[in-house]
């Protein structure tokens, strides 16, 4: 996310402004403190009471690889289509222009706003067991809900919108004469894109790409309800944590929620990190 | 989907360009509009009486109503507080500042499920701090309404601070400087100059926190557990009647949801419009 700097101005400042603003600065982190480090350092706390060892234990199983497997396969194969037709969509609210376009502002944010287990929900509607497309699916032996391929498309779903709000503004920074340049001495659509556009582009390409996966990790309603949560089949790590706290395994349920908000973490403040040194 | 007529200054037809439109468009259309279409065309199946007796139903009405108050309550702390946090991000240099700069991002990147996770470690009933605010204010946090406050109010605040930043970072100082010349007091010139400036972004931030809230599953499920009419709130009350298999109630429920917070956004559509125009 864009770094502040702030313009600091010459008012004079008198005793009462420097109270005023030590006690402002003072409820900011007050509140900050208690609703988002000390819940952060109590589960660190929580995964580590029974010691590094049986940690490892708990996470050292087939089961939970498994989950942080298939977790990963779900995530690398959003972040693929979203890049697609992330790209597209971004693309086509930049440059294209059409009747009707004003709806697809209006229809982009929608996802943020249906709640993951109505996402979920949907999907059983349509390709569940008495859904609407239920005969086709029996007839080409395809199994979409409690399988996979449902998992995807609810985590699709779910992040559908991070990779084009990420592109639209860069996409629209991008000074389109540099395209033009390009075609005015002889270059094609493909080798303007690869050569010009793209990396230009190429920092939103990444922030989009690592929100994208990290939110997709992380996806628990929409795939609990489409998966159906079936241990050692469609168990991911937010499914596999869920669990473990239903069965008091507190150690493993700590552990692998530590693992998993480290990873995306680390994932989005590197980029961060990584983005503002190469601007600097 | 709207073909494009060809001017006839062009001899060809720009191919690329329609393809990646349909492209773009087809997307939206399979993975957004039929899914979402497929909700309302299910709950309004059996009529508008149907989906009003569900969602009016004891049970399903109490969890409506405490998710709809605990996302208010969290709207209204998380504008006071982000607006504060704004303020001081934006006004104030200190010691910490980059640091509290990145927290501030923090919630989009942790996985709803483990900041459930991570406030039922600090403020549980078997936690330290969770006894010790039993013991002395007499009131649970965890499995109680005041655990869905706090959830929501992680996983939704950076929504009014990154919407309020940019337009102080923006605001033009001369005038309150121009104002304090005058003798204005501070709060004089907050409540003329300043508020004024910010109160769309501020309005918008809140009631796009609302929105995200009332569908909020994961940082919930597991702080308010899943007792009706108590702790039980409308995403949790739809998880419950799909695995029950209720099909009338959970499509009641989802549209309901849906019919709020679409109407929200499209409130914040509307006001982010207005303010355009000035």
């Amino acid at each position: 996310m864009a770094t502040i700097t702030t313009v600091v101005r010459g008012r004079p400042s008198t005793r009462s402004s420097v109270w005023r603003r030590r006690l402002l600065i003072g409820v900011v982190a007050l509140y900050v403190g208690l609703l988002i480090v000390a819940p952060l350092v109590a589960l660190v706390r929580g995964a580590f009471l029974e010691g590094a060892a049986a940690m490892w234990q708990v996470i050292n199983q087939p089961g939970v690889w498994r989950a942080f497997w298939q977790t990963l396969q779900i995530g690398v194969v959003v972040v693929v289509v979203h890049t697609v037709f992330g790209t597209a969509v971004a693309w086509v609210f930049v440059r294209d222009d059409f009747r009707g376009k004003w709806l697809l502002n209006a229809i982009m944010d929608l996802p943020f706003a249906v709640s993951p287990v109505v996402v979920g929900y949907m999907l059983i509607l349509i390709f569940g067991r008495r859904g609407l497309l239920a005969p086709l699916l029996a007839a080409w032996d395809i199994q979409v809900v409690f399988a996979l391929p449902g998992m995807v498309l609810a985590t699709l779903f779910v992040t559908m919108p991070f990779m084009v709000r990420v592109l639209v503004p860069v996409l629209e920074a991008f000074d389109v004469r540099q395209e033009q340049a390009a075609a005015t001495l002889g270059a094609g659509g493909w080798f303007t894109f690869r050569r010009v556009t793209f990396p230009a582009l190429r920092w939103g390409f990444v922030y989009g790409i690592t929100l994208t996966f990290a939110r997709a990790l992380g996806e628990f309603g929409a795939v609990l309800v489409v998966g159906g949560g079936i241990q050692g089949r469609t168990e991911t790590v937010p499914i596999y944590i869920f669990r473990a706290l239903d069965e008091r395994m507190y150690t493993g349920a700590y552990s692998a929620a530590l693992l998993l908000g480290l990873f995306s973490i680390l994932l989005i403040l590197g980029t961060d990190w990584l983005r503002r040194r190469r601007q600097e | 989907m709207a073909s494009m007529t060809t001017p006839a200054t062009t001899p060809r037809i720009p191919w690329a360009r329609l393809g990646i439109r349909g492209m773009a468009l087809s997307y939206l259309f399979i993975m957004l509009i039929i899914p979402i279409s497929v909700i309302f065309w299910d709950g309004f199946s059996e009529g508008m009486v149907t989906l009003w007796q569900e969602v009016t139903k004891p049970i399903a009405w109490s969890a409506l109503k405490l998710t709809l108050w605990t996302s208010a309550v969290m709207a209204i702390i998380n504008g006071v507080m982000g607006l504060l946090t704004a303020f001081v991000l934006v006004r104030y240099t200190f010691p910490g500042k980059t640091t509290l700069n990145a927290i501030i991002d923090l919630p989009l990147a942790i996985p709803t499920l483990v900041t459930g996770l991570m406030l039922v470690a600090l403020y549980g009933p078997q936690q330290v701090l969770g006894q010790w605010i039993l013991e002395h204010f007499g009131q649970r946090i965890i499995f109680a309404p005041p655990g869905i406050v706090l959830a929501l109010l992680f996983v939704t605040f950076p929504f009014v601070v990154r919407s309020v930043q940019p337009v102080l970072l923006d605001l033009d100082q001369a005038q309150e400087d121009a104002a304090a010349t005058l003798a204005a007091t501070s709060w004089m010139i907050f409540h003329r100059i300043t508020f004024p400036a910010i109160r769309l972004p501020l309005l918008s931030g809140m009631l796009l926190s609302f929105a995200r809230a009332i569908g909020e599953f994961g940082a919930i499920v597991i702080v308010a557990g899943n007792i009706p009419f108590r702790s039980q709130t409308a995403a949790v009350y739809v998880y419950g009647e799909v695995e029950s298999e209720n099909r009338l109630g959970a499509s009641a429920m989802s549209v309901a949801m849906m019919l709020i917070a679409f109407s929200v956004v499209a409130l914040v559509g509307y006001l982010e419009r207005r303010g355009r125009r000035g």
